[in-house]
């Protein structure tokens, strides 16, 4: 036992923040207490922790994180919907240079450094080390507020780019979709050049009001090594829409966690996902569907291609809360291996505590059909377009839940870009 | 199964809650309450055993005691206090019985009330079923001895094994599930008293199904047999489990460890029905079920476990595979059965190991009263096993809305060859279903009885005929008035 208190008060001076400074944001007093608590009484996690299982964070803990700003030429090339409005972070601080002027009438932005003192925060603390440390060492932070029955037209993105080496940016977006409001926010997350070890660690806040629909597409286009650990944590009112599509493109070690609760009767939620990866990618996707009440449908499609020593994992959850009856809950993870040392876990898992309710879930892992590709082959296409065509046809599914056009054709640059891929 | 008709499960419905309740006035020669290295000793010493096996059974002990409780299950209960539990109980007989009729009235009467009668079954010729009586912790009867040997198939309790086979059991023994295994494989190599031990020799078929039964039955012990199958080059066998036991307040621990070995070209179909006391209605009382099965599989052998479970307050158990041998099979079919605080977290673990390696997982739960019934399963798929398949399939059914129907499923592939597919569903009886028997004139308790069995046919079709019929009874007094 002594050993293990011993690694226990060990990781106090982890190097992940030992050389930051506390966070000047004016965050809730007590939410600062817990999560300065949280890291210096709680272990990194391991392999042993159930959370953790297939995704190894103990490198995080060896490498001396800082953050400072940086400055870039052009950012031309991470605009993923020239049409719409943009916020533009460079290592979490704001680039006013590459911002847009102005935005919609509709919406409401506040810097967190430059708000009010902020709400406490809907994340849970306890235990999540790195929810902690993006609260204690909070670079930066936004907050957009969309009006009451305002339908945003433009989207409006969020684009963060990491500059620099051993860069941490602890980041939180706080979205507040008013009553009847409808809008479509883009997350984009990029690096810039080879920059080694820059770790993003962002949250958000999503607040989807009564009779809302929200859309968030989040893009990942990140370097090989670096590590992303983001949360989205949303909280859905009656009759409202909310999605999420999350297409991981890049990345060294990513882990999305995604939390829905929903609070109010006939809500619909859809998560989707598409994960790509190659050499020794890790890809984490979490996500947690909270029934808590009655007359909700979700839908979740997870899709991804593995290839060479790339990891990929999948744990979905879903909970139907006592009395959330007629709940119609569908998930579906689907995986195709492209090679031998390529690995999947998955692990879709259902907790059902009412009766009335449609739950399902369903996980496959594969490979492309020979006999497929052999047809095509025989049809006179080479085999490398063969193998195209059909990862085409298994992720396009999920793809397509992107339904904005110009983001969606940025996705495709990016295929083209990182795997020759022409869809 | 088409001899028993509705009247009769109707009339065997009647009035029943538990009808394995009674217990058996027979006096018992026990061990004192606790567990220490004396009470193994003694244990050991009843037993007659061999310096190794003592010798095993103290390191094991030495290692349990270092092993902390898991607690990863979805199940809610007191944890057990191993120093009040009385580890070795045997109903006191002063010598080995030579033949049936030396077999204490008391004895008989019981295993007639639990359908055993073997006297019947020694008057029936053709199919026929070898049975081993396992009574609270040792055994205590074995029928067709004399007709298995013949054939060269060793079928005895554990502990004549360990006497008159020792190099068998010294080989196997552990092999499958080592000591360190887990918490209670580790308890169980400790303190385990007695349980059946099976081998069946190259190329021979077992020409009848070889059954054990268990039953605890005196108050404040515990349970920790120890199974052992060995299925040696191009054998097959079929063997059958059955648990009961006597209503009580408290809760009794169970704790076996089952060890299946399936050599090249060798078949097991092990299937269980436990039906141990699950607890009154409120909950209390019952059974602590924590069981850790597991086979492993040679060279295009094939192990099939089925079960049947529906009775104990907890189960904690995952009979699993070990697929080794290329072209090897692992089969699980199981159906498990909740009512009143009852809790379930059972599944099954399929390791590929070998090339062409195939594994199906057919789990059907039935949630009714407060009960929680979960099902956790592991397909792991190594990095050599080409070209394994894996079919995984895990249906649940609510009764009413204070139940509880989870999944948990783990599927890791490090093979690209590998293919998988897991589905799981979580629905209730459909009202269109029931509406659709009552047009037709069937009673709605009748019409829920007939869409559960047509929801588990696909698990019970698995089961040996005798078996088959049985089960069929015990799901339909398991869920008796659970129909809200």
């Amino acid at each position: 036992m002594a050993v293990i208190e011993q690694k226990k008060t060990g990781l106090n001076s982890s190097t992940i923040w030992n050389q930051l400074s506390e966070t000047e944001l004016r965050i809730d007093s007590q939410d600062k207490e817990m999560a300065l608590r949280v890291l210096n009484n709680t272990p990194m996690p391991t392999t042993r922790t159930e959370a953790w299982k297939y995704t190894r964070v103990s490198k995080l803990g060896k490498i001396e994180f800082s953050n400072q700003g940086a400055q870039l030429t052009s950012i031309d090339k991470y605009i993923i919907d020239e049409s719409g409005t943009r916020l533009v972070f460079i290592n979490g601080h704001l680039s006013e240079e590459f911002s847009s002027e102005e935005f919609q009438d509709e919406l409401n932005i506040t810097l967190l450094s430059q708000g009010e003192e902020l709400a406490p925060s809907i994340l849970n603390l306890d235990d999540e080390i790195f929810h902690s440390l993006n609260t204690a060492f909070l670079t930066d932070g936004v907050q957009i507020e969309i009006a009451d029955n305002a339908n945003v037209e433009r989207t409006i993105q969020i684009i963060h780019i990491l500059k620099g080496e051993s860069v941490i940016s602890n980041f939180k977006t706080i979205i507040k979709a008013g009553k009847s409001s409808q809008a479509n926010i883009i997350q984009g997350f990029f690096a810039e050049g080879e920059g080694k070890s820059n770790f993003c660690n962002s949250t958000s806040e999503i607040f989807v009001g009564e009779n809302a629909a929200l859309t968030v597409d989040k893009v990942q286009y990140e370097n090989e090594s670096t590590f992303h650990i983001s949360t989205e944590q949303v909280q859905q009112e009656k009759n409202s829409v909310f999605t999420i599509n999350t297409s991981t493109l890049n990345g060294g070690l990513v882990r999305n966690n995604i939390n829905i609760d929903v609070n109010g009767e006939n809500c619909v939620s859809h998560m989707n996902g598409v994960y790509l990866l190659k050499n020794k990618q890790h890809v984490d996707n979490h996500t947690v569907m909270n029934h808590k009440v009655a007359h909700c449908d979700s839908h979740e499609l997870y899709k991804g291609v593995i290839d060479d020593k790339a990891t990929a994992v999948f744990n979905g959850k879903v909970y139907v809360r006592p009395d959330a009856q007629k709940i119609n809950a569908f998930q579906s993870n689907g995986n195709v291996l492209l090679s031998d040392d390529a690995s999947v876990y998955s692990k879709p898992e259902l907790e059902i505590y009412a009766d009335d309710v449609k739950c399902s879930h369903g996980s496959t892992t594969g490979q492309l059909d020979e006999e497929a590709i052999f047809y095509l082959q025989a049809r006179g296409l080479s085999k490398k377009s063969a193998h195209k065509l059909m990862v085409s046809a298994f992720i396009g599914e999920a793809l397509d839940m992107t339904k904005n056009e110009n983001a969606r054709a940025f996705i495709d640059n990016l295929l083209l870009e990182r795997f020759g891929w022409d869809f | 199964m088409s001899a028993y008709t509705e009247e009769e499960l109707a009339k065997d419905l009647e009035g029943q809650e538990y009808k394995f309740g009674f217990t058996t006035d027979i006096k018992s020669d026990q061990a004192p309450k606790g567990l220490n290295e004396d009470i193994i000793r003694f244990i050991s010493a009843k037993k007659e055993e061999p310096e190794w096996m003592l010798q095993n059974r103290l390191e094991a002990f030495a290692i349990w005691k270092e092993m902390k409780e898991p607690d990863w299950a979805h199940v809610k209960y007191e944890k057990p206090n191993f120093q009040d539990i009385i580890y070795y109980s045997a109903p006191n007989q002063t010598k080995k019985y030579e033949s049936w009729d030396d077999v204490d009235p008391e004895m008989k009467e019981t295993m007639k009330k639990l359908g055993i009668s073997m006297e019947e079954q020694k008057r029936l010729t053709g199919t026929n079923v070898a049975v081993d009586f396992v009574m609270d912790s040792v055994s205590v009867a074995t029928s067709f001895k004399s007709k298995l040997k013949e054939l060269g198939i060793i079928f005895c309790s554990f502990s004549e094994a360990v006497q008159d086979h020792p190099e068998l059991v010294r080989e196997h023994m552990g092999t499958v599930v080592p000591t360190k295994d887990n918490f209670y494989a580790a308890l169980n190599s400790a303190v385990f008293t007695d349980g059946s031990f099976c081998y069946i020799p190259k190329g021979v078929r077992c020409p009848m199904e070889l059954s054990t039964y268990f039953r605890i039955n005196e108050g404040g012990t515990g349970q920790f047999e120890r199974t052992l199958v060995v299925a040696d080059e191009g054998s097959y066998v079929s063997y059958l489990e059955g648990c009961t036991a006597p209503q009580r307040d408290e809760n009794q621990l169970h704790a076996a460890v089952v060890e299946l070995v399936a050599k090249d070209n060798a078949e097991i179909k092990y299937s269980t029905v436990q039906n141990w006391y699950p607890g009154d209605k409120n909950g209390l009382g019952g059974i602590f079920n924590f069981v850790t099965k597991r086979g492993i599989c040679g060279y295009r052998s094939k192990i099939s476990w089925t079960q049947v479970e529906t009775g104990s307050a907890v189960t904690w158990k995952y009979p699993s595979c070990i697929l080794k041998g290329d072209y090897s099979v692992g089969e699980f079919y199981s159906v498990a059965v909740t009512n009143n605080y009852q809790q379930a977290d059972t599944g099954t673990k399929m390791i590929h190991l070998g090339k062409n390696t195939k594994s199906t997982i057919i789990s059907k739960g039935i949630s009714a009263g407060e009960s929680h019934n979960s099902y956790r399963g592991l397909v792991q798929i190594n990095k050599n096993a080409h070209n394994a398949r894996n079919f995984s399939q895990c249906d649940s059914l609510l009764m009413n809305d204070t139940c509880g129907a989870h999944t948990f499923p783990y599927i890791e592939c490090k093979n690209s060859s590998a293919k998988i597919e897991h589905e799981a569903t979580t629905s209730k009886i459909g009202e269109d279903q029931i509406f659709y028997c009552l047009q037709r004139g069937i009673s709605e308790e009748k019409a829920i009885g007939l869409i559960v069995n047509g929801y588990c046919k696909e698990v019970l079709n698995q089961l040996p005929m005798e078996f088959a019929v049985e089960a069929q009874k015990l799901l339909s007094i398991s869920l008796e008035g659970s129909v809200g």
